[in-house]
């Protein structure tokens, strides 16, 4: 996933609340009968257990790295097959290089996914919630969300060194900027009446803002959090690729010089299940936090 | 003018509310003047336009005047108060909260002890008949139990006004019905000053004690209709010929006002 693509594109959760259940407009259901439960079929309308639908998944994993190992046979580009790189992976699992490679990039990527978003969050609200405050912070916003944080690596270089802090500055960037633009989107996008609905229960500006506008739009963070660590992501290992003494970056680039290819695709490998499974953790966190959300 | 006692609970003195729309000012209401007597239950019904949101959005203390004012038990109102319940027609549960603690929002804003708290849900959740749906989330309710939740919301913070901007406006028609004769039923238990907006003529006659029929343009009183029925309304009463004799009045009055016929062409 190329960074730009990612921070560019601004999610829109479905609004909370706004939805009426379909069992209202049926003629012979009484006001007593609670919304049906939802079920999800396919484009087909046919639905498939969840058995069948995991067997399909490993079966297409399966052909994948069949395939794979078809293609390295064939001798085309000299792109060695999975054992081999299986072979690699185990190599440099036992000689520690992967787990402190792995260390590496995971540290530069939350550090600065966690300041980006930390930021964010009430940069977010003061954005949506004063009208100053949005005046002042958009153009600034605007501007940096259209620059690839990559793009800012050469000039965060050469003021920043070559250390930690550039890396995780750009980082920081990609993971702000993705995260600003939502929480502003989920404040601005709060439903007035349910802001009227606490002030005539007897809300105050601070009740209002805590316990309507912040779980309102917990949604919208949460998807900018996403996007954010999947451009986080993708940041990092193109800034180790410049200078880095470790992390899974800088060990394809050491690969690359001597034409190593086992190593880089060990790497490659890695960078996707971690890329996966990070963002797998944040989808099982906004299932939990977002319960209450009707989903269409 | 139906009256328990002589004092008015809500009065609308003079209203005039303007609004600017895209540099196009337009008068939504002008010189309104209406009282509303404690324990009444009187009925808003008009054309869209007229400005029977605006005027209940006025009472709930969620705009101000442009001039004149309204009175709630002789005070004016000046913003949102728990003293006036508003319901809306979009519900407006919060949506990450159970039936519970959607009932229990106002009660903790308004610091009552927890043990006092769940009594006081418990028994409303019960008057509106959802309390085996106290856990459940308002996803999970259909637009009835939606809106029944939204009225044991209202009555738990003891408002001595309730405020509805078109409640049942979002339901079918049966359940619309259902809707209306449980509302009178948990009026009649824990009785209140009640103004009720509808575009609904039959709902507007089957509720209250009083219709007031509005005009547009600009937004004003056009006529006041008495409902000479007696509560507990029942359905023999909906069918009965005076019920459609004062439905057709009220009818008469909205459709066939001046104005009307040219704006709908």
């Amino acid at each position: 996933m190329a960074p730009k693509d990612t921070i560019n594109s601004v999610y829109t959760p479905p609004a909370p609340g706004s939805s009426s259940t379909p069992d209202d407009v049926a003629p012979n259901t009484p006001a007593d009968a609670p919304a049906a439960p939802r079920k999800k079929p396919d484009k087909t309308g046919r639905k498939l257990s969840r058995k069948t639908l995991l067997a399909i998944n490993f079966a297409s994993v399966f052909a994948g790295l069949a395939g794979w190992s078809l293609f390295s046979a064939s001798g085309i580009v000299g792109l060695p097959g999975p054992f081999e790189v299986l072979v690699r992976g185990g190599e440099v699992l036992a000689d520690g290089t992967l787990a402190e490679d792995t260390g590496a990039s995971l540290a530069r990527v939350l550090s600065g996914f966690l300041i980006g978003s930390l930021l964010a969050i009430p940069i977010g609200f003061i954005m949506g919630w004063y009208q100053v405050g949005r005046a002042i912070i958009e153009p600034w916003v605007q501007f940096f969300r259209t620059i690839p944080p990559l793009a800012l690596l050469p000039l965060v270089m050469v003021t920043m060194g070559i250390g930690e802090t550039p890396k995780i500055f750009v980082i920081f960037l990609a993971a702000f900027l993705s995260c600003v633009i939502s929480t502003y989107q989920g404040v601005v996008s709060v439903d007035k009446t349910l802001i009227n609905a606490a002030r005539v229960l007897g809300a105050g500006s601070y009740v209002i803002f805590m316990r309507v506008v912040v779980p309102a739009s917990a949604p919208f963070i949460l998807v900018g959090m996403r996007i954010g660590l999947g451009a986080g992501w993708a940041t990092v290992v193109a800034a180790e690729l410049l200078a880095a003494p470790n992390g899974l970056g800088m060990r394809m680039q050491q690969a690359q010089q001597f034409y190593d290819m086992p190593t880089i695709l060990v790497n490659v490998i890695v960078i996707g299940i971690l890329g996966l499974l990070m963002d797998r953790l944040l989808l099982m966190i906004e299932a939990r936090l977002t319960r209450w959300q009707e989903r269409r | 003018m139906t009256t328990t006692t002589n004092q008015a609970m809500i009065r609308f003195e003079n209203l005039r509310q303007e609004f600017t729309l895209t540099g196009n000012t337009f008068t939504a209401l002008d010189g309104v003047n209406l009282d509303i007597a404690d324990g009444e239950f009187v009925t808003v019904v008009g054309p869209s336009g007229c400005g029977k949101s605006t005027m209940l959005n006025a009472a709930a203390g969620l705009l101000d005047p442009t001039s004149g004012r309204v009175l709630v038990d002789d005070r004016p109102v000046t913003g949102p108060s728990t003293r006036t319940g508003v319901i809306f027609q979009q519900y407006a549960l919060f949506p990450w909260l159970t039936v519970r603690k959607n009932v229990e929002f106002g009660l903790e804003l308004k610091k009552v002890p927890a043990k006092e708290r769940r009594v006081i849900v418990d028994h409303y959740l019960e008057l509106v008949g959802l309390s085996s749906f106290a856990e459940a989330l308002p996803k999970e309710l259909s637009g009835g139990m939606k809106q029944r939740c939204a009225i044991a919301r209202a009555y738990a913070v003891n408002p001595e006004i309730l405020l509805m901007d078109e409640p049942f406006g979002a339901l079918d028609a049966l359940t619309r019905v259902h809707m209306q004769e449980q509302l009178l039923q948990t009026w009649t238990k824990e009785r209140r000053t009640v103004m009720f907006v509808t575009h609904d003529v039959d709902e507007s006659v089957f509720l209250a004690s009083r219709v007031i029929v509005m005009a547009a343009r600009p937004g004003r009183i056009f006529k006041e209709i008495k409902i000479d029925l007696p509560y507990p309304r029942t359905e023999e009463m909906r069918l009965s010929d005076e019920f459609a004799k004062l439905r057709s009045e009220v009818w008469a009055a909205v459709y066939h006002q001046p104005g009307v016929a040219e704006a709908h062409q």
